[in-house]
């Protein structure tokens, strides 16, 4: 039981990590990889889950991590950073240095949020919920802070991974591996099919501070 | 009896979104769309006949009962409107026929998927619903393909998931809360298990969850200062989603609010629930009312009003009793009709004058008398002028408040009182003066805004008993 929860807290601490390490990344290629390798760890994360709960409808949800968003999806945004040419620089709002302290700013802001409410039985709760609520805010960060539009799908995703860690890590929680589908489904039509391609047929840029200039509301 | 309402609520129109998408003649697609509309119409209207029940996946009592009624009318009276309103843009040239067959089958699917959350008994179903409604307004508010379009649509997209991200770990954080108390899988997922077993529940987690699902859902409600979104989504897109928008979206968002605030009502150690929707609800308002003054763009304008009535609703909930339960839902029912009336008006205005701009819009009564008698009526409703059902509602809002709190019922009359000046000022340089710019004739429908202008005359003047019965009823039920 004791290794069951070391080897949890180890996988979800690694993609907590690699959170972290998608904050700092200045070209989009290592940004891809970077998203890649925590969704991999997502993956094993999930697949511990499925492994240590008996729960063996958690492997579909591990294996959709692995091949969806381990694999197809930074493959897909290298094809498409290739074939619209887009800069491969991403110039961040907030200088690397603060972006960092405020990530971490806000895991111990999650760890405090977490720790004295969430209970200890069965083991999972609070470690867990602490880390995925800090993969979720540091997702949000690097939404903020990344004004370009790819930078931003990447930050999505990245939060999206902290869903399911906290969503698998909550003992038979119904519908589960249905809205890993549905979230994995989304991102692939939505983001690519619709709108990055748009966004590129009206402006030379992806990034969104250009799009904000063509407000209607004047003020 | 339930199975069928059901199915011609969720399955018809299902296959027909199907068959939309699949249609290439634009008049057979907004025919079969109307049609589909009154089919899940009929079907709500079967459910008041139905026995309240509680399964494991579908719940049916008083409360979402009248919303799904609400919604599938509001829903089937945009569908006519669309289908005149998207004739003229066709000609235009502002859409293609292939993006109305995403158009109409995107439009069910929004349908299906918010009455989806209003009848589910599982929080997990629930947030699945409001996410696939929220998603498909995305695509439709892009569909004109404009830079500024797109912009709307990002940041409705890019906010939108900030909320389903913090309403999907609230709903989550709110299992774990069950599960301690329910065990494992569906049951800890029901909501009405929930409810009956709150007093049991880890007051610290559940006041949590409450947390994350108020931000989550409230950024779906517009709340402020979660509202960023809301205007532009509603200026950037085609006007019957304007319509659908305002009308029904926020409700279903506010539903889903209200269902966890019940939860918590179950719980006396909890964090006050409707302390926090007080103060968004005063914040919306006041902070929309005096942004009403500098829009520029009509629907900008409206979209800013419908936050501060969502302000309003918050607010009489947040304050929950009977008497105060009863005005929010009132109001909630009085700013669907109106509001949605109002974006009717206001696309065959854009339409007629080929702006949104309102300086570009002047002189309606002189150049377009219908139609200014149309917008005047329903601004003035919406404003809470007598005799329309809005100031019986938000009259109900300020007394009951005065009972109780008479100092913040000064901020609310304050907040009202604000709106009310900026929306008349814009209404004055609407319609009188010079007729300016452009100016076409219009051939779209006028029926469905009368339609809601005449229903909401009706509620100032009478209000009819059943109706008052059955809002008294769920007024006790949300405690």
């Amino acid at each position: 039981m004791e290794a069951s929860i070391d080897i949890s807290h180890f996988l979800a601490g690694a993609v907590l990590a690699l959170s972290f390490v998608l904050l700092y990344q200045a070209r989009l290629f290592a940004l891809f990889n970077a998203f890649a390798m925590q969704s991999t760890a997502l993956a094993m994360a999930v697949g511990w889950q499925a492994y240590s709960q008996g729960a063996s409808h958690l492997y579909i949800t591990a294996a959709l991590a692995l091949v969806m968003k381990g694999m197809l999806i930074p493959g897909a945004l290298r094809w498409v950073v290739v074939k619209m040419g887009i800069h491969r620089q991403i110039d961040p709002v907030v200088s690397v240095n603060l972006t960092l302290l405020l990530g971490v700013f806000l895991v111990i802001l999650s760890i405090m949020v977490v720790f004295p409410v969430a209970r200890m039985e069965g083991g999972i709760a609070r470690e867990d919920l602490a880390f995925a609520l800090s993969i979720i805010l540091l997702g949000m960060l690097m939404m903020i802070t990344r004004r370009n539009a790819i930078g931003q799908v990447i930050g999505f995703m990245s939060l999206e991974n902290g869903l399911i860690l906290a969503a698998t890590g909550a003992k038979g929680m119904p519908l589960v591996v249905e809205i890993s589908v549905a979230f994995s489904v989304l991102i692939a039509f939505f983001v690519f099919g619709v709108f990055i391609f748009r966004i590129r047929e009206h402006f030379d840029t992806i990034d969104v501070d250009a799009l904000s200039e063509m407000r209607g509301d004047a003020e | 009896m339930t199975s069928f309402a059901l199915i011609l609520i969720l399955v018809v129109p299902a296959i027909g979104m199907a068959l939309l998408a699949l249609i290439a003649n634009y008049r057979i697609g907004s025919t079969l769309n109307v049609l589909l509309s009154a089919t899940a119409f009929a079907g709500a209207c079967l459910l008041f006949w139905a026995p309240m029940q509680a399964g494991s996946f579908f719940l049916i009592d008083s409360f979402n009962i009248y919303l799904v009624a609400l919604n599938s009318f509001v829903g089937l009276t945009t569908s006519i409107f669309s289908a005149t309103y998207i004739a003229h843009e066709l000609e235009e040239g502002n859409l293609t026929p292939i993006s109305l067959r995403f158009y109409h089958a995107l439009y069910q699917a929004m349908m299906i998927a918010m009455s989806l959350a209003l009848l589910t008994n599982n929080l997990g179903l629930m947030w699945v619903g409001i996410e696939i409604a929220t998603l498909s307004t995305v695509v439709m508010v892009g569909i004109y393909r404009t830079p500024q379009a797109i912009e709307a649509a990002w940041k409705y997209f890019i906010l939108g998931s900030v909320g389903i991200a913090l309403a999907f770990f609230g709903t989550i954080l709110l299992y774990l809360t069950a599960e301690g108390v329910l065990g494992e899988g569906i049951p800890a997922m029901t909501w009405s298990n929930l409810q009956e077993n709150a007093a049991r529940f880890d007051p610290a987690l559940l006041s949590l969850a409450f947390v994350f699902l108020l931000v989550g859902y409230g950024t779906k409600v517009g709340l402020a200062p979660l509202h960023a979104w809301l205007p532009d989504a509603h200026a950037e897109g085609p006007t019957p989603i304007s319509a659908v928008l305002s009308g029904l979206l926020l409700n279903v968002a506010l539903y889903a609010v209200l269902r966890i605030k019940m939860i918590m009502a179950g719980n006396t150690d909890t964090i006050p629930a409707g302390l926090a929707m007080m103060i968004m609800g005063l914040t919306s308002l006041i902070f929309a009312a005096v942004m009403l003054y500098r829009r520029r763009d009509i629907k900008r304008l409206f979209a800013y009003s419908s936050i501060e009535h969502m302000g309003i609703i918050t607010f009489a909930f947040g304050m929950g009793g009977p008497l105060a339960n009863f005005a929010g839902l009132l109001h909630m029912t009085m700013h669907s009709l109106t509001k949605s009336g109002i974006f009717f008006a206001v696309g065959h205005i854009v339409q007629a004058k080929g702006t949104q701009k309102m300086s570009g819009i002047t002189g309606l009564a002189k150049s377009h008398p219908s139609l200014a008698w149309a917008l005047g009526i329903g601004v003035l409703a919406i404003a809470g002028v007598p005799p329309f059902g809005v100031f019986t509602s938000e009259f109900l809002v300020v007394t009951t408040t005065f009972a109780r709190q008479p100092v913040l019922a000064m901020i609310l009359a304050l907040g009202i009182i604000i709106a009310f000046g900026a929306l008349l000022m814009h209404l004055q340089k609407l319609l009188f003066g010079e007729p300016g710019g452009e100016s076409h004739k219009v051939k779209a429908s006028a029926l469905p805004m009368f339609i809601h202008f005449a229903l909401v005359l009706l509620a100032g003047l009478w209000l009819p008993p059943i109706l008052v019965e059955w809002f008294k009823q769920v007024a006790e039920v949300l405690g």
